[in-house]
């Protein structure tokens, strides 16, 4: 057989090997859950949130779009539901991250005050400020498609990242850290 | 007769103004044909391969309500696809515009093409040239290898 003709019997071999090192890769980073071949990226990125004004919960004061116009700082918001697994999955990682400065607003999608008031007295509350949009359809303006969905806002009250599922302690370090060192 | 014949004549019109109620919101036959064709070009975000027509998703039962409810409004085809789009992106588009996105996903039938006739234009013109014919020596030698 001619170099040539080895070569040629060996492409085939080659461009499978390459495909399964490609599906390797993609499922350990779905396995670190840093990698989610379902996320949509958002229009919203670049932009400021739509206009929207929300209930807090129990009559508590919510908030609207225009209280996320200037933020001294960075901050998340963090859509969630008492009803949603990977929100409780996340749950301890917003706690931490709150207890150490970072400012997170929380949207319950959805979910009943009762049911949210539970929730929060048995993960705890991570959130500075806390509105329910009971209907889904700030949600829908928002692009959510799913819930937990955190958005990260900058200084000029701008949409800089979108993470669709539970924020893990992959996604926190290798995405999240470096994008509020980017925006602060 | 001429008013029964009418009638009789208008008759069909009437399905097509028929009063339906889907997804909570009560339109017309027309109406609701027309919101059906719209919902089935977008696609479902939580079950991804499915139209918002098609499932049983919760956002895409309300998202089912939006459209009826902008066609009810006489809001135009093209501004309710706007309107999906400005929230979901080109994702939400069954059938996703020509973009710089989406170029290789329309080019790849013509690539996938071209690289078949490049492969068979190489094969053919890169095939060893025949071998010399035998000369007179060699052919009487060949005889009587044959005949022997």
């Amino acid at each position: 057989m001619t170099l040539r003709r080895r070569l040629l019997f060996a492409a085939p071999l080659a461009v499978v090997a390459a495909g399964g090192a490609g599906f390797y890769a993609i499922l350990r980073r779905m396995q670190a859950q840093n990698y989610d071949p379902h996320a949509l990226p958002s229009p919203l990125i670049g932009h400021k949130p739509p206009a929207f004004t929300l209930p807090g919960l129990n009559g508590g004061p919510g908030f609207s779009n225009t209280d996320l116009i200037a933020p001294p700082r960075p901050m998340l918001v963090n859509w969630f539901a008492s009803w949603c697994i990977p929100c409780a999955q996340e749950a301890g990682l917003l706690y931490a991250l709150a207890q150490a400065g970072l400012p997170i607003w929380g949207i319950a999608y959805e979910d009943k005050p009762e049911a949210i008031s539970n929730y929060l007295g048995q993960y705890g509350n991570p959130f500075q400020r806390l509105a329910t949009d009971e209907s889904g359809l700030t949600a829908i303006n928002w692009g959510v498609y799913g819930v937990p969905e955190t958005y990260l806002i900058d200084k000029s009250g701008i949409v800089r990242w979108r993470w669709a599922g539970a924020i893990t302690d992959d996604v926190l370090q290798n995405r999240l850290n470096p994008l509020l060192a980017q925006y602060s | 007769m001429k008013r029964l014949l009418l009638v009789l004549a208008l008759l069909p019109a009437l399905a097509y103004a028929q009063i339906v109620t889907r997804d909570g919101v009560t339109l017309t036959q027309a109406q609701e044909t027309r919101a059906e064709a719209i919902g089935d070009q977008l696609r479902c975000l939580v079950c991804q391969n499915e139209s918002i027509e098609g499932s049983s998703a919760a956002l895409a039962h309300q998202l089912r309500v939006i459209i009826r409810q902008q066609v009810v409004q006489g809001v135009s085809n093209k501004d309710i696809m706007a309107y999906m789009v400005q929230r979901y992106g080109i994702f939400v588009l069954l059938k996703p515009p020509l973009s710089p996105l989406t170029w290789l996903l329309y080019a790849s039938p013509f690539i996938a093409l071209a690289l078949g006739f490049g492969a068979a234009w190489i094969a053919r013109f890169s095939r060893p040239p025949p071998p010399a014919p035998l000369s007179a020596a060699e052919q009487e030698r060949l005889q009587k290898l044959m005949n022997s």
